[in-house]
Formats: C-alpha cells, structure tokens, sequence
C-alpha cells in the first residue's frame, strides 16, 4: 500500500526549498513577488488579446503584466462558486495559450477541495504546469495518494490518471507503486488506467523499464476488453520487441478483439499484424495446395479414402505443403467482421493486416469497406486512397469492380482527384483500357489544370502500360497540343517525349508537328521537352532541325535555363550529325552561351565546346564525342511512385509519408521456419476440457491429417471461442461479486444488481427443482442437464449411441451411455448429480424422439442429426460422426431391406446443420436445424426438420414451443410439442413437420420462450424438397420419356479431379439432394430419383460422364422451378 | 510566410518566432526544463500529444496539450501548407515536419491541427478528430469557433476526458453526457445564480457496463423510438444523359427515447438489397450476419445505426433528367445557356427542394437568364450560378434560359461546366428498402415507434 512516507523521504532533500514554498503557499502576496521572473518574459503580445470566456478580464487586461491578484482572492475565498470561477477564468486562459504560471500555489492549494468541478479544473491546470513547478506540485501528491485508497473506483482512476499525468521525476517511485497497485485493482476501469500509466511513467523514466514489463504482462493476461486495448497500447510503447509476451495471449486477444472498443481494436490488431508475421510462415508461397485446402471445407468425409491417396500424392510432389496455422486463421477469421466497423481506422486496420497476412485469395474481401471508406470525410478518402493506390498495383484484380468508384466528380478537392487518377491508372488493363480512356478524355476539360496536367501523365503511363492503345493515346495526345491551354499542350509535349522515346522511327510526323510549336509554346519545361527530341532525332527531320536551331539561336538570351540547355544540346548535336548547315549557327549559340549569366551554362558551353569542335589541343575524347551524344537512351519509364510503397506497412504514417517515421516498427518478414506454434497454448485450468479437447484432436487429426491440415484452424477455434467466452464471462463474474465484496459506495448498485441475480437464481434453480420433480412423475419430456462448448461433441458421441441402442430397446446399451453421459457432465459441471443422471438422461430419451411411438423398429427412428456437430464449423467434426456411425451401424439389423447401407451413408454424410438462432442473437439460446430425410411421421407431405435447442444461458428456459407462424398460401407447419423447460446448458431436440408446397419460400415462425420471441425462418434448399423413391432402370426409362421438352433441362459441366470417381459423385448428388440411387446399366451413368414431398412429382436425374472432365446433367421434373433450381445445386455440389 | 514581426499583430508575431528547434534549444538552457527536452528527444511517445484549433483567418482560438507542452509555433509548418494549398479542401492532412507531425481535419470552417511525434495510423487520428468535432456538435448544437468560445471550459473538460496520455479514452456521446452535462440555456441561467456546476455529481457507472454506449437509468414519459432511412444517389450523368455511374448510399439515424434497457430488433423486408453495411457498435454483428436482422441495444439520443450501400451493379433509378444546352460563341464574347429539368422514374412521388449549382469557367463575366420556375443567382467573384428550382411539376418543367456574358478578349472557354444538383422526395427509399418490424424485448411498455423514408441527392453531378 502507499503511504506517505515516501513523500516525505523525497521532500526531505529539499527542505529548504519544501519551507520556502510553505511559506508561499500561505501568502500569496509574497508567492507573487518570488514568481520566476521566467514567466514575464515569456508573456507574448497575444496575452494582450481580450479573452473571450470569461466576461471581465479586470486586472490582466490593464496594461501591465497581469498578475491575477483577482483570481488569487478568488481562489483563497470560502465560497466554491467563487473558486469554481476562478477556476475557469484559468482554465481558459490555458485553453488560449496563456502563462497562468504564476497561480500556481494558489491553485494547488485547492486540489483538496470537495466540489468535484473545481478538483476537476484544478487537476487540469496541475497536469499543465506541474512540470514546471516541480517543488510545489509535491504538495498535492499526497492528495492523490489518498485518493488511490479511495473506495470509489472512478475517484482511484482519476487520482492514478493525474497523478501519472505529472511529469515530475521525482515521484516516480510513488507512480510505479501506484500503477502496480491499480494493476491488480478489482476495477477493469482502475486496471485499464493503469494501463494507461505506464507509458507515462515510461517516458518519464525509461530506466523503470524491467519493472513496467512485469505489469504488462500481469495487465495482458487481463481477460476484461475493457483493458486489452489499453495494455496493448503500453506494450507497443514499452517494450514492442518482446514478442514473447504476447504469445500466450495471443488467442485470447484474438477472441475478445470484437468487443474491445475501437481505439483498442486499431491497435490490437496492428501489434497482431506484427506478431502474425513473426509466428506464421506466409500464405502465399504454394498457392496450388492452398487452393485446394480451401475446397476442402466443402467436402463431407466419406470419400477419405479416395481423398486421403490424392492428397498423399499431392503432399509427396510437394515436399513442404503449406498448411495455415489454425491460429493464423483464427486471427483472419475474427478480424473478418470489423471491415463493417464504423470507425475507419479500425477497417484500415484490418484491412491492412489482411493485405500483409491473408492468402492472396482472400485478401479481396476489403475492397468493398475500402471503396465504402470514399464516402467518408475528404481526410480520410485521402489516407485510404494513398492506401488503394498501393495495393491497387500489387493486386489491381481487387479492385477492378469498383473501377467506377473511383471516377472523378469536378467537385472533389484536388488532392483527391489526383489520387483516384493514380487509383484509376493503377487499374487499366486491356479489357478496361477504353472505358478509362473515355473517361479520361472528359477529365481532359476540366477546369482544374493541375488536375489536367495529371491526367495527361495518366494517360501517357496508360500507353506505355498497355502497348494495345499506345498509338491512340498518342494520336490523342498530339490533339491536345493544339489545346488552348498552354498547361495542357506543355504537359503533352512531355509526355509525347517520353512515349516517342520508345519507337522513335515511326513518329517522324509528330516530331515535325511539334516543331512547329516552338513558336507558340512558352512553357519552359515543354519548350525543352521538344528541343530534346528533335535533337535526339535530328535524322528523322533533318530539314526540320537546323531551322529549329536558327529560331532558338535568335531568342537564345530570352530563353529560360532549362530551354538554354537543351539549345546547347541540339545544337552540339546537329553539329556532330550535320556539320555543314549548323556549324556557324553552333558557334553563335556556344558563343552567346559563354557570357551567359548562369554558371551552369556557361560550363556546358565550354566543355560542349571542347568536346565537339577538333581543334589542336582538344582531347582524345573528341573522336567519341557522337558516341558520347548520340548513344541510344533507354526509353523512360512511367511508373507509379506508389510503386514499392508496401514494403511499409499499410496504414501507418511512414506509408503515408513514404518515409519513415520516428519509432516505425519494421514489418518483419515472414520466417523461413515456423516458430513453435505450441508457445500460444494456453493451459485451461479445467482438466476435463483439456482433455476433451485433446481428444477430439486425436480422432480429429487421424483421419484427416493428410488433407485438410486447413480446416484445424475452424476446429481450434470451435472449442477456443467458447472457452474464452467463458474465462471471459467467469472472471467478470468473479470480479463482480469480488470488487461488490470490497468496494462500498458506488458499487451498492452493482452489488445489489448481482445479489438480486443469483437470487434470482436460486429462485429458479427452486422452481426448477420443482418442475423436474412433476416431470419425473408425469411427463416423459426432460432435458438432461448438458455442459456447454467443447464438451458437446463427446456429448453428442454418448448420446449417439444412446440413441442408436434406445429404439432397439437393448437395456445394457442405454445403461452404458447413460453413465457415459452422466460421467462427462459430472467432470465438466462439477456438479453432484450423478446419481440423479441415469434416471434424467433416460428420461430425455423418452422424450427426445416423440415419434418414436408412430413406427417403432424403423431405420428413421436414428436420431441421427442429433449427431451433428454444433455450427459454426460442422465439417472437420463430421468425420468423427460417420465414422463412428458406420461402427454402430454395423450393429444394427435392419428391417427395411429396401434401404441399402450404400444408399443410406451418403445421405447422412451430408446431412447439414443450419443456424436459426445464433446464441448471441438468442440470449444464450441457440437453436440449429437441420434436415433429417425422413418421413415426418405424421404427414407425409411435410419435410420433417430436426431442431436442436441449446440453453447456454444460467437460467432455466420454460415453455418453448413455437407461434405465429407466417406462412405463404398452401404452406402448414406441423410444431413440435412445447418443451416445457430446458434446463440451464441442456440441450433438447424436436422434429418439427414443414409443408413448403414444394417452393424454397422461408416459412416464417415465431420461437417463443416464457420471456421472449425470437422471429426466425426455414428455407429449405430444393434438394430437401423430396424423398427418394426406388425404380428400377425400365421405370426410370419410362417415366423419363413422359418428362421431356419442357420438363428437361440439360447442362454440361466439367468434373472437377476429385469428383471422377463414382463414389464422389454419388455422395455430391445426395448431398445436394434427397435422391435415390437408380440402379444402371451404363457404366459412365448416374440415374437417381425422387419425388417431390407435397405434390408427388416425379424428379429424375441423370448425369452422364464422358470423356475426361466433362458430363452432362439432366433433370426430368414437371416442376421446371425445382428442377432448374436442382441442377444449379447439384452442379456447384459437383464442382466443390 | 514571413512577415515582419510586429507585435500588434499577433499571427505575424507568432509566425516570426523561433521554429520548434530553436524554442527547444532555449528551453533547455534554463535548468528546470531538463524534463521536458527528455520527453522530446529521448523516448518515443504515441498518439496525440497537442491539439490546435484554428479558425479560416489563421488565429489559434484553442490549444490543449495531452503531454508536455508543444510550442504554437509548430503550427507555422501548418500555415505554410495551408498558403501553398490555396484552396482549405486541399491542406494536406498529413504534413511532416522536423519533430513531429501534424495531422488535421477541416470541419465546419475550423481547423483541428494535431502534434503527433512518433509513428501512428494517420486514420485513427482522423477518425478521433472528427469524433472530437462531432461531440462539439453534439454538445453544443453547432461546432464554431463562437460555439467553443462560449464554451471553452467544457470544450477542455470534454478533451480531458476524451483522450487520457494521447490514447482516447471516452469517446461516447453517452458516456461523456453522463460525465459533462452539455450546457443548457436554464441551467446556465441556474448555474450562474447557485454557482453550481456543469459537472456530474454522481459519478458515472456507464463505464463500467458491458453497454458502454448506453448511459445508465433512462427515463421517459413518452417512449419513442423513431428511424430515418435516408438514402442518397450519387451518380454521373454523361453529355448524353446516360448514366456513368450510380450508386445508392443509405444510412438509417435513429433517436431512441426509451427508457430503461431495451433490446430491439429491427428487420426488413429486403435485407438482401444491402450490400455492404457499416454498424454502430450497439449491433449484434453475428445476429445480422445469420439472420439479417439489427439487433441492439440502443444508445439514448440520436445516433447513426448503420450505414449501407446498393451496390452499383443493381440498376439505380434516377429520378431527374436534365437537358442541357451551353455553348461559347468563338470570338464573341457571349454565349447561350439553357437547362431544363424534369422528372423521371420518380415512382410516383415528387421531386422537391431541387437546386441546382453550376461552376461556370473563369471567363464568364455575367450571366443574364430568365427562370420559368424559382430563382436563380450567379456570384461573379466565384463564378457559380445557384438555381434554386423548389418542386418539379411534370406539366410545367422548370428551365432557366439566357445570355453569358463572357470577359471581352478572353479565349473561348475549353471546357462547359458540369451542373451539381440536388433534390428530395420524401416518403421514399429509392432502392426499395422496407423497414418490416421493429420489436422491443426487455421492457414492460409500449414503444411509440415511427419509420421515415427520405431520397435525397446525394453527388449528383451532370456533365455538359
């Protein structure tokens, strides 16, 4: 704890300074006359200006120096309002620049007080002359030390924030005590101050490095995100090079950053950026493979095998294959939603770690928040432009939709039009080349002539860019040298120049034509261009040039510099290619030019003159002076200056200023080597999660390593994303309830509010008690408690074969999973109800299948989209599924013969889980669908759709049942019974019945609960409108004739590699559809069938394989909508 | 920039003063300055660390330091660019100078100069000045020097608390309203009679909420909840009439008067029309993303909600044609002017509160029109003609018609201006967008709730 000792021990040194500021401070009279006379001369004219604030300036406005004998009697009086005008009197004067110096002891004297107002003007005026009244400042120090004991936490965080705020040196031990108290304060709010102060201190005094470290790094494994953006800010002030610090907190970061307020977001995901490029290796050095990896989301897991050899074989061509960190994609994952900020620096920001980070494929999300960025303030369409214009030349294909965002309005400001033409220049290319040119032509007239003049450079890099419209630029450009503007026509004349320069012999003709525009053109720098030319190219106009020269010769002594020069370049020149004519003319120019007033040409001439004219003393470099004059000239060429620009990251100052910046952090570049990926592993405290996780990974990792390596980034993130929503939800907690413990005024509030809630709590674990016991008598409907998160797919496993056992009736079996289950939830909950367990999980499998009773022994009963894992990322985990689905089918006999296991994997392979309820919008709700395939028990015109309920809130959920449905004409919906409670972390899952009329319309419903509504829809994909039925191949045949002209759509596709085998095909078209195989004859042909579920129409399919990648798809269905929509569906599920 | 230093002008005084390196220098000489040269040279500091505001005629009305103290005299560099620019639009944002930088904003004829020493996103101190600029607005009703004059003592509590060591703090209307109450006409009457304070008394628990654009304990008699869609057409119009580029860019402002803490959703009828959206962070981003649906806890007051575009690539329909005829007579000094404009694909709905402004070439001397409709203007100084049309009747199209008068001897201008023009029509999102249903969840009352549609012109430019 501080105490003030130390102060004392600091003031001791200086006691005799500490009594004379004593004595001071009680008299003001005499703080006056001691005043520094410092502060006299530093008083400027502009003191004298009358102050606007305050209404009377009185004394300060009479001439003299002011000496606010006023404000001091103001300051020294009893009455706060007299102080508090006081106060502001001074504050204004500071906010005008004023030297209020000299009021110091009177101010500080009132740091004490108890208005709030005036403590808050006093702190701003301490903050701004502490430092130079560094003796008196120590007077309020202990101010502030009681301050940071204070029980309220906005009072200890405004005492750290000015007290850190006081550059004194002197008190840096009682900061760095300070701050490391406030560190480990049970406010967010204090920490987050804390976080603030370091860099202060830091700057103050750079030796209390070691020390700061240790605070930043007890701050960063802070999970509050009201501190993250601030200790981030310290840690890139303090010590940016210790990487290492980060590690373990790197995920965390990651999974917070999106409720982490702006500022804090920018600059977490800067210092990301620079982590990412130490820790990962980069995206883009195999694109091939990357491609491929990220295809591979797409696929279901049945086709291992045939998966598993390509990609050994790929891996083997390639020895290394890139495979992306899962935390580099997490980073990119989570960044992904800020481009919708509001806050343009934080969609800079991300965009920008997109540009440094992100496989080239992906980087092209950006452009759209970056072209979004042009509506904004001119400032900031100015930093994103220079910005765009940098990337626009590493990836143009990025922005070559929003080519047209970029035209020029005539009211843009300059510097921006400037800009979008570089944008636009950046992106021409051949296809686009016209419409750019077009609207170049209309730039060409406009008012602005700096922004003409740009254009003209424009349009000469988009000739020597595109060589296709090189000639028409040129013949355009030659059109405007008869411009009226000379701006326009000596810009031309520059840029004809350097074009010319590249095919110099075919333009003989416009190196006539601006011959003859020496007599009108005045601009020294076009005058010069075409004197250069004709110079260099004298032997194409060779009739041309000697005149040329005459007419300079006679205005040689009016000419500018840069023209003089290049007389004397032109005219040493014809003299070496054309002695004859242009000898004497040579000689009158050299001559004029040797009493020229410019140095620099009088040194041309001479040494022109010595190179050139043989005479006896000339040296051996005359007889190479052609070659010297006339050596071929490499063509100029035209580039961006954003060229190269990226080697600085984007975004920042230094990119801006193409310089670097005082304390720019280089970006590093990517490491050959991964460094360790095992340093971000964080351990989880729980055991059980650990190895839940751990888990998963194996099994996950077995079948799947060789291949989609891509994809453990969604799995790592899948079981992180939880667990830091947790940790995060249970240290907030915990800091509630411990900060209500300890803190008295301010936090009743708070303290009440989480009394009130865990009573509330306790009231409905009461209740709760109550229903379960009711149910347990009565009603077959009961949710087993479930644990949350990670431990949802070991869950899921348990329940699976709980399930795959319960129709068949074997008791072991259920007992079995029953103590499986009950032993993961006492593990993960902690909680004591393991003997309970049994009874409540069988209870739940009473309930979970309500269709159980209408046909019992039937392969539908499997509740098998109970299996599927939860969203957001279905697909790696789906393989544990049907693996070990296929295992527990093995144990199954079935009774419907019809239904052949080869038949039935495919479908459930693909079976896919769609969101209806994400748990943020739900409240802690989270509800999933997903499309079963079976018949819906009670109708058989209704697709029957499971619905799985998860209750991540604290609370139990009662009644949930649905309402309201909005349904279109024909439509019905067939609601699952009302659960009556779902228990907190439990999960319940319902088979609801839709009728969609055979249309791919939302049915539209409201999710009720005894608290709220959740408006959610349905839509089905077309393929989830049938049920397959069995022909044989003469049905198939015949139907098929019955269903031609107009009911046949036909559509060539090509296969991609990994779907010419029967067995990929196979699984794409079930997965897209609800079909049944058709058996065939053919050997390159694939029938299947089915029927629509409302109206019973017929759907065949056809997919015929020829030669190589190509095939042919057909639909036969007298529902032409269906059948066009089918084919869209199946042609994208075979081209994944 | 130089001029010679007198001291009853005090912009040349200033101007004529030693550059920051000199003033550095003579700070160091005397003893008790050792700190501070410190700080300049020896430790790399971020962010902001002064903020200048300045007016049009180049006087420093406000300055405030975060950090120790930078000499006004860095704001030379910025006036010297300023001279250079000409134009206020073309200041550079960004200006480098010796020892630090200087980045600026230009709002509402002031403007927001601030010192930075070392390497930061030039955006995020864009993007915090205009926040500062918007909470002056906000606070105060208009962000003008005379605004901040009056106000100077809140304008500094208010740059406390929004920015702590150069790194922004509190940057939340709500929050900062709960910590400075914005000044009223009666309680600043009050407040000079009591001599009590703009300043909270309760300290803010907002902070400290995981709401934090929300100020704790609203109350209202009246409960309303009110959304303008505000959608603007930015488009350019070639010689012809045909369409360059169109786009349509849609914000949705709301004031929520709702007491308590309510969660509302709002949803549409065509959210798939959006095609890029940019949230307020108050909405539920995973929400919108699977269900297209605006859920949120609002802020209390008015606030921008979202923001979105229609993309170009859906057809944009423009409510207005616009028939053009200017021309420049060769070696005479007039030429003929006349503009008509009329409605088209306006679905039904009025155009209203059209005007047009027209940027006419140097030469023109004088414009002598007549307008069949409205009144017209033309400032000679600036060279820009203002028609202000008002409503579009079909039967009668409004056209302004006449002689320009060009400078005698001048050569006939290049180019034919381009003409800006903007209009209204209430009761109308051009893109098509419907707001289906807005539903409050978490509080007992019922909300009055109200939607309005507006188009509006957005940058409309036609080119002749």
């Amino acid at each position: 704890m501080l105490s003030l000792p130390p102060v004392q021990k600091l003031l001791r040194p200086k006691s005799v300074v500490g009594s004379d500021v004593a004595k001071e401070v009680t008299s003001p009279v005499l703080a006056t006359e001691a005043g520094p006379p410092t502060c006299y001369s530093a008083l400027r004219a502009d003191e004298l200006r009358p102050l606007a604030a305050p209404k009377d300036e009185g004394a300060a406005s009479t001439g003299q120096p002011p000496r606010h004998d006023d404000l001091k009697e103001m300051l020294d009086s009893n009455k706060d309002s007299l102080k508090l005008e006081a106060m502001k009197r001074i504050v204004a004067m500071i906010a005008w620049g004023k030297n209020a110096s000299d009021l110091f002891p009177a101010v500080v004297k009132n740091v004490a007080c108890k208005n709030i107002e005036v403590k808050k003007l006093v702190y701003v005026y301490l903050v701004r002359y502490a430092e130079e009244q560094q003796d008196l400042a120590l007077l309020s120090i202990s101010t502030f030390q009681r301050g940071l004991k204070d029980p309220n936490q906005l009072i200890r965080a405004s005492a750290l924030r000015v007290l850190s705020s006081i550059r004194v040196p002197i008190i840096v031990p009682i900061m760095m005590l300070a701050i490391k108290e406030a560190a480990s304060d049970m406010s967010p709010y204090v920490r987050k101050t804390a976080a603030h102060a370091i860099p202060k201190l830091y700057s103050l005094d750079s030796d209390q490095k070691d020390q700061l470290i240790e605070v930043i790094e007890k701050l960063l494994a802070d999970k509050t995100t009201l501190v993250a953006g601030s200790v981030v800010m310290a840690f890139e002030e303090v010590c940016p090079e210790r990487i290492d610090l980060i590690h373990k907190n790197y995920r965390k970061l990651c999974n917070l950053l999106i409720d982490v307020e702006e500022w804090g977001q920018v600059v977490i995901i800067n210092m990301l950026t620079r982590y990412a490029r130490t820790q990962f290796l980069s995206p883009n050095q195999n694109e091939s493979l990357l491609e491929e990896s990220a295809e591979k989301a797409f696929y279901g897991s049945e086709e291992e095998d045939t998966k598993d050899a390509k990609a050994e074989a790929a891996s083997l061509a390639k020895r290394k294959p890139y495979v992306m960190d899962p935390d580099h994609r997490l980073l990119l994952r989570n960044t992904k939603p800020l481009l919708q900020s509001r806050n343009a620096a934080v969609v800079m920001a991300v965009a920008q770690l997109y540009f440094h980070l992100a496989p080239k494929a992906e980087v092209g999300v950006i452009a759209k928040a970056l072209v979004r960025l042009l509506r904004s303030h001119s400032e900031v369409q100015y930093v994103v432009l220079q910005n765009v214009a940098t990337m626009s030349i590493k990836r143009r294909g990025m922005f070559e939709p929003y080519l047209k965002s970029f035209y020029i309005r005539s009211t843009d400001p300059t510097q921006i039009k400037i800009l979008k033409l570089e944008v636009l220049t950046n992106l021409a290319n051949e296809t686009n080349i016209s419409t750019i040119l077009r609207e170049f032509q209309t730039y060409i007239r406009s008012m602005d002539k700096d922004f003409v003049a740009a254009t003209i450079q424009a349009i000469g890099r988009c000739a020597t860019n595109i060589g296709k419209v090189r000639d028409t630029c040129l013949n355009g450009l030659v059109q405007l040298l008869s411009n009226r503007d000379e701006l326009v026509v000596a810009e031309s004349v520059v840029v004809i120049k350097k074009l010319l320069q590249m095919q110099p012999a075919q333009h003989s003709e416009i190196i006539k034509h601006m011959a003859k525009l020496t007599d009108n053109i005045q601009v020294p720098m076009a005058r010069a261009s075409i004197l250069w030319l004709i110079g260099e190219y004298c032997e194409h106009v060779p009739k041309i040039a000697p005149d040329v020269l005459r007419k300079m010769a006679k205005s040689f002594t009016n000419e500018e510099d840069i023209v003089k020069l290049q007389v004397i370049n032109l005219a040493a020149k014809l003299y070496l290619t054309n002695s004859k004519q242009s000898k004497l003319l040579t000689q009158y120019v050299l001559n004029l030019a040797k009493y020229d007033q410019n140095y620099d040409i009088r040194d041309r001439a001479r040494f022109i003159r010595q190179l050139i004219v043989p005479t006896e003393k000339s040296g051996a470099l005359n007889k190479y002076a052609k070659k010297l004059f006339l050596a071929q000239k490499p063509a100029p060429i035209l580039e961006s200056s954003f060229k190269d620009r990226d080697h600085f990251q984007l975004g920042s100052l230094s990119h801006l200023l193409n310089a670097k910046a005082v304390g720019y952090q280089e970006l590093p570049d990517w490491p050959d080597e991964a460094p360790d990926p095992s340093v971000r592993n964080v351990e989880v405290p729980e055991w059980t999660k650990c190895t839940s996780r751990e888990k998963r990974k194996d099994k996950v990792e077995k079948p799947f390593y060789s291949d989609s390596e891509g994809e453990s980034g969604p799995t790592e993130s899948a079981d992180s994303e939880p667990e830091s929503d947790s940790e995060e939800s249970g240290s907030s907690s915990s800091s509630g309830t411990s900060s209500s413990s300890s803190e008295e005024e301010d936090e009743e509030e708070e303290e009440g509010g989480s009394e009130e809630q865990s009573e509330d709590k306790e009231g409905e674990e009461e209740e709760e008690e109550k229903r379960k016991k009711k149910k347990e008598k009565g009603g077959p409907r009961k949710a087993s408690p479930r644990s949350v998160g990670s431990e949802e797919e070991e869950e899921a496993e348990g329940k699976k074969v709980k399930k795959a056992a319960g129709p068949q009736g074997k008791k072991g079996h259920a007992e079995t999973s029953s103590e499986e289950a009950s032993a993961s939830e006492s593990s993960s909950s902690g909680s004591d109800s393991g003997t309970e367990a049994p009874t409540v999980v069988e209870a739940k499998r009473r309930k979970v299948i309500p269709s159980s009773k209408a046909g019992p022994k039937e392969i539908s009963l499997l509740d098998l989209d109970d299996f599927t894992p939860p969203p957001p990322q279905p697909v790696p985990s789906s393989s544990i599924i049907s693996t070990s689905l296929v295992t527990d089918l093995e144990g199954l006999t079935l009774t419907d013969t019809s239904l052949a296991p080869a038949l039935l994997s495919p479908a459930f392979g693909a079976v896919r889980t769609y969101e209806l309820l994400h748990r943020m919008a739900g409240e802690g709700l989270s509800v999933e669908y997903c499309f079963s395939r079976r018949p819906f028990p009670g109708d058989p015109h209704m697709v029957a759709v499971q619905i799985q309920i998860s209750n991540n809130t604290d609370a139990e959920v009662k009644s949930l049942r649905v309402s309201e449905p909005k349904l279109l004409a024909g439509m019905r919906i067939q609601e699952f019974p009302e659960i009556e409670s779902l228990a907190p972390g439990d999960t319940a899952s319902v088979v609801m019945g839709i009728d969609f009329c055979d249309s791919t319309q939302a049915a539209n419903f409201q999710l009720c609960t005894h608290t709220r509504h959740f408006y959610v829809s349905i839509q089905p994909p077309v393929g989830e409108l049938m049920a397959p039925v069995f022909m044989s191949e003469n049905e198939f045949r015949k139907e098929q004739g019955k269903l031609t002209g107009m009911s046949e759509i036909t559509e060539k596709l090509t296969l991609p590699e990994k779907c010419r085998s029967d067995h990929a095909i196979v699984q794409q078209v079930t997965s897209a559809a609800n079909v049944g195989r058709v058996p065939c004859g053919a050997d390159n042909e694939y029938r299947f069938a089915a029927k629509t579920v409302t109206s019973g129409s017929l759907v065949l399919i056809t997919l015929e394989w020829r030669e190589g990648a190509a095939a042919q798809l057909t639909v036969n269905s007298e529902k032409m909508v269906i059948g066009t929509m089918l084919v869209k569906d199946i042609i994208q599920a075979l081209a994944q | 920039m130089l001029s010679q230093p007198t001291a009853a002008d005090p912009v040349a005084f200033r101007a004529a003063q030693p550059g920051a390196e000199a003033w550095v220098s003579a700070l160091c000489s005397h003893p008790t300055w050792s700190p501070v040269q410190n700080a300049l040279k020896g430790i790399a500091e971020k962010m902001i660390h002064s903020l200048f505001l300045i007016n049009c005629s180049g006087d420093i009305f406000l300055e405030k330091h975060w950090k120790s103290v930078v000499s006004q005299s860095v704001c030379d560099y910025f006036f010297e660019a300023q001279e250079k620019a000409i134009d206020v639009e073309n200041v550079p944002p960004v200006i480098s100078t010796p020892h630090h930088y200087l980045i600026s904003i230009y709002r509402d004829k002031i403007f927001f100069v601030s010192v930075i020493q070392t390497e930061v996103p030039p955006l995020f101190v864009i993007e915090f000045l205009h926040r500062v600029a918007d909470t002056f607005q906000d606070y105060f009703g208009e962000c003008s020097e005379t605004a901040i004059k009056d106000n100077v003592v809140i304008v500094y509590e208010l740059l406390e608390e929004m920015l702590d060591n150069g790194f922004p703090l509190a940057t939340e209307s709500n929050i900062l309203k709960e910590l400075i109450k914005p000044p009223t006409i009666l309680r600043s009457v009050v407040n000079s009679i009591t001599g009590s304070s703009n300043v909270g008394d309760t300290l803010p628990t907002g902070q400290l909420s995981n709401i934090p654009w929300r100020r704790a304990g609203v109350k209202y008699t009246n409960n309303e909840a009110y959304f303008d869609v505000i959608e603007e057409i930015d488009a350019i119009i070639d010689k012809s009439g045909s369409t360059v580029f169109a786009e349509i860019q849609g914000v949705i402002d709301s004031c929520i008067k709702l007491s308590g803490m309510p969660d509302l959703s709002l949803s549409f009828m065509n959210p798939r029309l959006l095609d890029d959206v940019s949230f307020h962070p108050c909405i539920r981003f995973k929400r919108w993303e699977s269900e297209r649906v605006l859920s949120f806890i609002p802020p209390d007051g008015n606030f921008r909600l979202i923001s979105y575009r229609v993309s170009s690539q859906n057809l944009v329909a423009i409510p207005v044609y616009v028939k053009h005829l200017i021309s420049f007579k060769e070696n005479s000094s007039s030429g003929r002017f006349d503009v008509t404009i009329g409605p088209k694909q306006n679905m039904g709905k009025t155009v209203e509160g059209v005007v047009m402004t027209v940027h006419m070439p140097k030469a023109v001397l004088n414009m002598n029109l007549t307008a069949t409709q409205g009144s017209y203007t033309f400032d000679p100084v600036t060279k820009v003609l203002a028609w202000d049309v008002g409503k579009i009747t079909p039967q009668k199209l409004p056209n302004l018609k006449g002689i320009v008068n060009l400078q005698s001897g001048a050569p006939k201008p290049e180019e034919n201006p381009s003409l800006n023009i903007q209009f209204k029509i209430q009761q109308l999102a051009i893109s098509g967008l419907k707001v289906n249903r807005l539903d409050m969840y978490g509080e007992k009352y019922k909300p009055f709730k109200g939607v309005k549609y507006i188009t509006k012109a957005g940058k409309f430019q036609v080119r002749t």
